[in-house]
């Protein structure tokens, strides 16, 4: 049954590309333009000529040092991700006992808490722990707040290991630690992969816990650095949108080699 | 510990093996001890702040020094302010425009989306382009796209006046609302191509030999099986836009004036402008309690708690 197609959909599909399309569009051929060119022809018009120099300029203003800081703090928290969920999400899937039921529960109540929520006490934590403006008291509540989602997608998918090789593992004696490693962690790759992806998405496009918990050039991170080239030199379009395409090509790399993890990852327990 | 005796019929066997479930396949189980890092970790970060906001919006604070008790002065200096007031307001109604803007907007292209011809895989690639940037990246790129001299609206007078869509209310208001549908339209609508995809095709295919068209299937099909997706995005949203931080500091700082200074906003200003940590702490309580209360009020209306299946009778 072949059906006619939908003429009114595609239509709005059209408009709502234009609509994606446009800023996209402008960001992308701005960064091609010189400060004077933007400013006289406008930001739809064509770009003249090639230039890499908002590019270079970014770096020149300090984006490679901002760069650095980002990932490592977004290395330190897919690392700490890494280490502490899969050890929980083993345990909320296979430990027995009210224990466990009543940590799933606290990590279930977690996800419903806002980063504003915490902000102002996290600064007065941070600071009387002297973290402040030290990359190490971002990356820690960083890493705490992907928690949560991390490990309600991990343990989805170690719900989904079969029961029988659990026992025939048990039947072998196997003890806990190996049955993690040699059963649990091999065949959770998926649920792995999206956690990673997940928690470095939050790690490199967070804003507010660096905004509050940091203040120097040397502890900046690019989210930052944007924000802060917008409030002092947002009169340079072109270097401001060249450093915001720079921000987001290590994400397009992700998109381009891993959409289905990057997809997971992005949709978090929203796609659950 | 794990004796089965070989003798005994498989039917009997089989009870046995149940009644020893719990010796069998508690071997190899995991103690609780696996949890305690992450659980400690969380709760360190995450619980302990969650408490201290109750305690901080009792105390005075002003970022240096100790904190001191307070009693109820942030509270009353608080729920007396008429920006604060009015801040609720805005919160509201910019999460309102959210839900009531991307809602029909994302269903429409998720289920387009779920089509699986070929162009309708090559468009939604492009949708889904604006998840790839951070709120900060987004608010930025519209904020030069739409920049009162250099910008759009300078070009386009006939559309955008003045071209200072900053100054005033509805149109600030209406840019806030507009950049929030570009940034957070992609990821609703993936929630709804998912679970359009997840309709089972015997429903159509029972609608067509009834001889109902395109619009009735959308409207009798479609609809009532992307309720539970429905209530899922809603809720998001609602957190979403209260929550809604990023794009207010960069696009408008509030303003004119305190026009669209939302509550998270002005939690921020509070806290980290005024160094009044006390008010802060106060205001994100309020923030936290409205998106509790909303999401609450949302899955009991919606019955979502009674988890209803949406494929029941199939």
């Amino acid at each position: 049954m072949r059906r006619r197609p939908n003429y009114l959909a595609g239509a709005g599909s059209l408009v709502w590309l234009f609509l994606i399309g446009l800023p996209l569009y402008v960001m992308l051929s701005a960064t091609l333009k010189s400060q004077s060119e933007f400013a006289q022809d406008g930001p739809l018009a064509l770009p003249d000529g090639f230039t890499l120099d908002n590019f270079t300029g970014a770096f020149d203003t300090g984006f490679g040092r901002y760069f650095l800081n980002t990932l490592l703090v977004t290395v330190c928290v897919v690392g700490i991700v890494l280490l502490l969920v899969p050890p929980l999400s083993y345990a909320i899937v296979r430990s027995r006992g009210p224990v466990t039921t009543g940590v799933f529960r606290l990590f279930l109540l977690g996800l419903a808490i806002p980063l504003q929520a915490v902000i102002v006490p996290m600064f007065y934590l941070i600071s009387e722990a002297g973290l402040y403006d030290n990359l190490v008291g971002v990356i820690l509540p960083t890493a705490a707040f992907c928690l949560p989602v991390s490990a309600l997608i991990l343990s989805g998918t170690m719900r989904d290991i079969s029961r029988e090789l659990f026992e025939a593992m048990a039947m072998d004696g196997a003890s806990p630690r190996r049955v993690f490693f040699q059963l649990v962690l091999p065949l959770s790759r998926g649920g792995l992969s999206t956690i990673v992806v997940f928690s470095a998405l939050q790690a490199w496009n967070g804003f507010l816990f660096p905004l509050v918990l940091t203040q120097s050039d040397s502890t900046k991170v690019v989210t930052l650095g944007l924000y802060n080239f917008k409030t002092e030199r947002g009169i340079d379009a072109p270097g401001l949108l060249a450093a915001v395409v720079l921000s987001m090509i290590p994400v397009l790399l992700v998109y381009l080699f891993a959409r289905r993890a990057l997809v997971q990852g992005l949709m978090g327990v929203g796609g659950k | 510990m794990t004796r089965v005796r070989p003798a005994a019929p498989p039917e009997r066997r089989r009870r046995r093996a149940r009644t020893r479930t719990a010796n069998v396949a508690d071997v190899g189980r995991p103690g609780f001890l696996w949890a305690a890092p992450a659980t400690l970790f969380f709760a360190a970060f995450a619980l302990v702040p969650l408490i201290m906001v109750v305690v901080l919006s009792f105390m005075s604070w002003d970022g240096i020094g100790d904190p001191e008790f307070a009693g109820l002065d942030n509270w009353r200096r608080v729920l007396d302010d008429p920006v604060m007031i009015k801040s609720i307001w805005l919160s509201l109604l910019l999460t309102g425009l959210g839900v009531a803007i991307q809602t029909p907007l994302s269903i429409l292209l998720g289920v387009w989306a779920a089509g699986n011809q070929k162009n309708r895989a090559v468009l939604s690639a492009i949708y889904f382009l604006p998840l790839l940037l951070s709120a900060t990246a987004v608010a930025v790129v519209w904020g030069a796209l739409l920049d009162p001299n250099f910008g759009v609206p300078a070009e386009a007078a006939w559309l955008f006046g003045d071209g200072n869509l900053y100054g005033e209310q509805a149109t600030a208001i209406g840019v806030l609302a507009f950049v929030s549908t570009w940034q957070f339209t992609p990821f609703h609508t993936l929630i709804y191509q998912g679970a359009a995809r997840a309709i089972p095709p015997v429903l159509y295919q029972a609608a067509e030999v009834d001889g109902a068209g395109r619009y009735r299937q959308f409207f009798h099909i479609t609809l009532p099986q992307l309720r539970n997706a429905m209530i899922t995005s809603m809720i998001l949203m609602v957190v979403g836009g209260l929550t809604t931080f990023e794009t207010v500091l960069i696009l408008t700082q509030g303003g004119p004036g305190t026009d669209t200074t939302i509550s998270a906003y002005y939690m921020y200003e509070r806290a980290f402008r005024s160094f009044d940590y006390g008010a802060g702490a106060a205001i994100a309580l309020v923030l936290v309690l409205a998106a509790t209360l909303i999401s609450l009020i949302m899955v009991r209306l919606s019955g979502y708690d009674k988890m209803r299946s949406t494929t029941e009778g199939l």
